[in-house]
């Protein structure tokens, strides 16, 4: 199978966008400061810390203290960037992202680094495929899934301008930039239609939503007008989006996620009180095999020509 | 800026017998919370009380008309279940009113069996699940020394808490970036919540452990504020972390309460209680 994605130019590290965007922003703002488990190299801090090198705080490989001397750095007046594997950020520290950051309602942006199945061969311990579910069910936790570097910057952007707890995917898998009008703009909290289409929608976030639209083309040449719409805030989560999605009558999701607690179900919770329609929800059933990432996306259906086929199936056509 | 209490032309011991009446009320105080609550964690309150009645009235510096302002002096309740104490200690102190006492774990206070700094004024962090003060607090003594600010964060941990992995990490961070305005007082009355510290995974020797993570320490008798007052007011200068063993008694002032596990979350009947009270006027 050949798509867009798997080819490597014109594809973007969006850990890339992430750490212009928070350099500039810490040229403006002395108040922000990045906290790292030694993952100074993983989450391409180096230059950050060059240009404001007391304002880099490694607190080496101990990711509950990360996340704990985060919300002290925002007690203290900073706005603490916590940075690192978001396998290890939210699974290792998960007591302190809920009891020191999301109940406190402490000013720490947590920056999971190389989410999904970005590290591929390195197996389950590695992959972070439940932080969405984890940190969705918290509620007052701020969760962005951003989907190529301009969405990375916008995100990065509004979670600094905002005072409170927010949790951010950076993926590290190439990503095209997504075709933008140019007065685009980013809310928390909002979905972005990137595509109209009126016999069923594909709901995509992260580095899915570029599979997503790609479906959305080829249907269009088999005659199927797919509505596409980037579900990049998790939480909050634009209801009105979703409700105006159900009612084209078929619902696709699709995230580099476990298919347990992620976008899928948070869009059948809203769906299935709602305007029940029918819906498949496409990511992983749990952990997964050797393989590289893009193997591993591919072994779960989550290409293009498989979301294809799945509104498709619902469709009937 | 505000001095919560002027020490100046006061003697040792006039300011030790100042705290230590307002250790009295908030043993008092704590014990009616949890006697009308029908729950708490009494034997906790009252080893940590006197740590709490010196670092609120005589050694922090803080505004309760203004509990977030940015150069006050922050402590942390790491053991969080001891709220019967801190919140007397906050009433006392100004940061809400003291009738609101009488509402501690009724359904909606904002008196949760654990604190809520979102909703309590004066509190820094939520704590509750142990060995969370620690890290917290080593995040808000960095901010201070990246700011160059002289305020100090002071925590008060359980000793059986300190089994917690957590503590260690940023214990290991205080000691490497030479924290010295962090403070840590150890609540070490020996027991947790079964049994004894050193029959369940022995802490000694605690005070070698804190000296090899890089931190000064100090053991005192966490009852004595004439000897606790001098190591918490600054007058002593350090330029590492400073690691203070309180020796204490859970259940401190209370005859049939003292050194007994079983009143970690013991709830004294009418008689117990009355006879708890008389024991503390006296």
């Amino acid at each position: 199978m050949s798509s867009p994605v798997t080819q490597k130019s014109g594809l973007f590290d969006c850990r890339d966008a992430y750490v212009k965007t928070l350099e500039a922003l810490g040229a403006a703002d002395e108040r922000i400061v990045a906290v790292v488990n030694d993952s100074v190299g993983s989450s391409k801090l180096g230059g950050f810390r060059d240009r404001f090198p007391e304002r880099l705080i490694n607190v080496g490989i101990a990711e509950q203290n990360m996340v704990g001397v985060g919300a002290g750095l925002a007690n203290g007046g900073k706005v603490a960037f916590v940075s690192g594997a978001s396998c290890f950020l939210t699974g290792r520290s998960l007591e302190q992202v809920k009891a020191d950051v999301a109940y406190s309602q402490a000013n720490v942006k947590l920056c999971g680094i190389s989410s999904g199945v970005a590290y591929g061969e390195l197996g389950p311990t590695h992959h972070s495929i439940e932080d969405v579910a984890w940190l969705r069910t918290m509620g007052d936790i701020t969760v962005l899934v951003p989907a190529d570097p301009w969405e990375t910057e916008q995100c990065i952007r509004a979670a600094a301008a905002m005072d409170g707890p927010l949790f951010i995917r950076i993926s590290r898998m190439g990503v095209p930039a997504l075709p933008r009008p140019a007065d685009a703009s980013f809310t928390i909290g909002k979905a972005e239609v990137l595509r109209e289409g009126g016999d069923g929608a594909i709901l995509a976030n992260g580095t899915m939503v570029c599979r997503a639209l790609e479906a959305a083309e080829a249907l269009a040449a088999q005659g199927i007008s797919a509505r596409v719409v980037n579900m990049c805030s998790m939480s909050p989560i634009d209801e009105e989006a979703i409700l105006a999605a159900a009612q084209t009558g078929a619902i696709v999701t699709v995230e580099e996620h476990s298919v347990r607690g992620g976008l899928g179900s948070a869009v059948a919770e809203i769906v299935s009180q709602n305007t029940p329609c029918r819906m498949k929800i496409l990511g992983f059933a749990g952990f997964q095999p050797t393989g590289s990432a893009e193997f591993l996306m591919e072994h779960s259906g989550l290409t293009a020509p498989n979301i294809a086929a799945a509104l498709r199936g619902l469709l009937g056509r | 800026m505000p001095e919560s209490r002027p020490r100046n032309g006061q003697t040792l011991a006039e300011r030790a017998a100042f705290v230590r009446e307002q250790a009295r009320w908030i043993r008092k105080r704590a014990l009616r919370m949890v006697f009308d609550a029908r729950q708490g964690h009494p034997g906790g309150d009252l080893s940590a009380t006197d740590a709490l009645a010196a670092l609120y009235f005589d050694v922090m510096r803080y505004d309760p008309a203004d509990p977030r302002w940015a150069g006050r002096d922050r402590f942390i309740l790491s053991k969080g279940h001891a709220t019967g104490a801190l919140y007397s200690t906050l009433a006392l102190a100004g940061f809400f009113p003291q009738e609101e006492l009488t509402t501690y774990m009724q359904p909606l206070s904002r008196l949760n069996g654990h604190p809520n700094r979102n909703k309590i004024p004066g509190v820094e962090t939520n704590t509750g699940p142990l060995g969370h003060g620690m890290p917290v607090a080593v995040g808000i003594a960095i901010a201070a020394q990246i700011d160059k600010a002289d305020y100090r964060t002071f925590i008060i941990t359980g000793d059986g808490e300190l089994q917690e992995g957590s503590n260690w990490e940023a214990a290991m961070t205080a000691g490497h970036r030479k924290l010295s305005s962090l403070t840590l007082i150890v609540d070490r009355n020996r027991l947790q919540q079964g049994a004894g510290t050193e029959d369940t995974v022995g802490l000694d020797p605690l005070d070698d452990k804190f000296r090899a993570f890089g931190w000064d320490v100090v053991e005192v008798d966490g009852h004595d504020i004439e000897a606790l007052l001098p190591l918490l007011d600054g007058s002593i200068r350090h330029d590492k972390p400073l690691c203070i063993i309180a020796n204490t008694v859970k259940g401190k002032g209370i005859s049939f309460m003292e050194n007994k596990a079983s009143w970690h979350h013991g709830v004294p009947n009418a008689e117990q209680y009355e006879q708890a009270m008389k024991e503390l006027d006296a």
